[in-house]
């Protein structure tokens, strides 16, 4: 299900955070992505090809990661440190009524 | 009044940590700004503040004290200089810098400026790409350096250039499976090139280490291949690759792709500065003289974000560069060192040479994309659109052809597409990537925030 695997740095406090709805954990110092891809399989869905995305460049360049949370903020998921409680969605609300993707 | 006159230094990677040295040895106060929010750049990207615990030599492997000697440098210099981390520069016009911090904004004006922007992976569409658990070279790297996590159980890696074969090896070190390393360029190819090389041996030694190290390991290595798909509903399973006249496939959850480097130069746009198309880098660079001077009196640029030379080459010329400032202020400069890097510059620019001869860009690569494939990740654009406005000739130059498809106005500003677009779009009209011109940059050069605020100024 995880995307990324964590393979070094596991000694580190962990952060309670919520997940489409779901009691997820990841450790301190991570980025969002790093918490949402360790707990799941994609970011977003793109809201012109409804398809899957999860990042790509992890440098803050291509901004195919943008996630929303459950209070509808923006925030680009590499370049953001997750935090006790977020409530953060990876399904987009363009494409939840399934049409092709045209906002 | 020393406000408006403080240099100001955009980027806090080996060229900009070793620039804001150079000036605060010569008394000054530069102002340095980073968006990461501990410096060292990419390259030396440093883990977050707390509970990370891996040494150097885990991180930074050969380089480890390169990287030590840089985090240091700016350690040192922290309190004489207004050091600006988290701190995105958006815009670049009229003797100013727009920047937002935490949701506020501020405009700061400059006296000289070094831009120290670097470098991003250059990448060519193909079947899958857009799939999760693709990802650039760089952002691989990234995700093991900064985060202590793989891209995936059983990675490929996919393209050209020393980053390819460097991550291919941190991977293994860390424990994580390398299905196989599928480079583009040709063995006779790469053959031909080792004399050049020779110029800098222990680079070379280094290189040839890494890779004999991975076959060592029982990685298949193999040279010539182009992409055919990466496959996988939802999440990759299986890398296709034509090598020769044959097929080689592998299973694996994830691949890490890079085609080399590309300059980020939007801030260099915004500031006017003129730009050339160089040939070696296969882009549309900043004009810009040995030391960094570009065509705008008082602006400077340094390291990868001006051309493609490495982390080495970014150091020297981040002092060259500030040398160059002080001379153009009129202030004192120490001769002998500006020889000295002057002759270590353009020691590294003929190895560049030879590198760039080792692990060619792949040109015929853009003539294969399907016209069904997505080119613009951020819009989902496909090639074909593209390719359309310029066989119908609608478009002949890239601005023209962004206009009428949006490629390179999403939100990546081009960053992804513009290179493949710029290829796409040449061999629509039968004309070489330096003929259909280059995207303009256009403020703000990344996403802000609506509810972004300015910044209260403090009263006197």
């Amino acid at each position: 299900m995880a995307l990324l695997q964590r393979v070094a740095e596991q000694g580190r406090r962990v952060v309670r955070f919520t997940l489409d709805g779901r009691p997820v954990e990841a450790l301190e110092g991570d980025t969002i992505l790093t918490a949402m891809l360790t707990n799941g399989d994609h970011l977003r869905r793109s809201e012109f090809a409804d398809s899957p995305r999860a990042g790509f460049c992890l440098m803050g360049a291509c901004q195919d990661c943008w996630v929303r949370t459950e209070e509808g903020d923006r925030l680009r998921a590499c370049g953001t440190f997750i935090a006790e409680g977020m409530r953060l969605v990876s399904a987009s609300e363009w494409t939840a009524a399934g049409g092709e993707g045209q906002p | 009044m020393t406000r408006a006159l403080s240099p100001v230094i955009v980027g806090a990677g080996p060229a900009g940590i070793r620039a804001a040295e150079a000036l605060v040895a010569a008394g000054l106060r530069p102002v340095l700004i980073d968006e990461a929010a501990r410096g060292g750049g990419q390259i030396y990207r440093q883990p977050p503040d707390g509970g990370f615990t891996r040494p150097k030599t885990a991180l930074y492997g050969t380089e480890a004290a390169k990287a030590d000697a840089v985090h240091r440098a700016l350690d040192r210099i922290r309190d004489r200089v207004d050091y600006r981390p988290r701190t995105l520069v958006w815009n670049c016009e009229r003797g100013a810098l727009d920047l937002l911090c935490d949701g506020v904004t501020d405009t700061i004006p400059y006296g000289p400026l070094i831009l120290a922007t670097g470098a991003t992976d250059r990448v060519l569409p193909f079947p899958g790409w857009t799939l999760p658990g693709v990802f650039t070279l760089g952002g691989s790297q990234v995700a093991l350096k900064f985060q202590g996590c793989a891209i995936g159980r059983r990675v490929a890696f996919l393209g050209t250039g020393p980053l390819l074969y460097l991550v291919a090896c941190q991977y293994l070190k860390a424990g994580v499976e390398v299905a196989g390393v599928f480079d583009t360029t040709p063995q006779t190819v790469q053959a031909r090139a080792l004399p050049g090389m020779l110029r800098d041996p222990a680079t070379l030694a280094k290189g040839l280490a890494l890779v004999g190290w991975l076959r060592l390991h029982g990685v298949p290595v193999h040279h010539g291949i182009r992409p055919i798909a990466v496959e996988g509903e939802g999440r990759v399973r299986a890398l296709r690759v034509r090598h020769g006249a044959g097929e080689i496939a592998v299973e694996c959850d994830a691949v890490a792709f890079g085609l080399g480097l590309r300059s980020e130069t939007q801030l260099a746009d915004l500031a006017g500065c003129a730009f050339r198309f160089d040939p070696m880098d296969r882009a549309w660079l900043p004009v810009r003289d040995t030391a960094g001077r570009t065509s705008v009196p008082g602006l400077y640029i340094a390291g990868d974000g001006g051309g493609i030379a490495g982390a080495d080459a970014a150091e020297l010329a981040g002092e060259r560069a500030a040398r160059a400032a002080l001379e153009d202020a009129g202030l004192p400069v120490d001769a002998a060192r500006v020889a000295w890097l002057d002759r270590r510059l353009a020691r590294v620019a003929a190895f560049r040479r030879a590198l760039n001869a080792a692990f060619p860009f792949p040109q015929d690569w853009a003539a294969t994309i399907p016209d069904d494939l997505m080119l613009c990740r951020c819009e989902g654009v496909s090639a074909g659109t593209l390719r359309g406005v310029g066989q119908r000739g609608e478009a002949r130059e890239i601005n023209r052809a962004k206009a009428l498809t949006r490629v390179g106005m999403g939100r990546c500003q081009g960053r992804v597409c513009g290179a493949a677009a710029a290829e796409l779009l040449a061999g629509a009209l039968g004309v070489g990537p330096d003929a259909v011109g280059r995207l303009r940059a256009q403020p703000p050069i990344k996403p802000l925030p609506i509810t972004a605020t300015p910044v209260q100024e403090a009263t006197p």
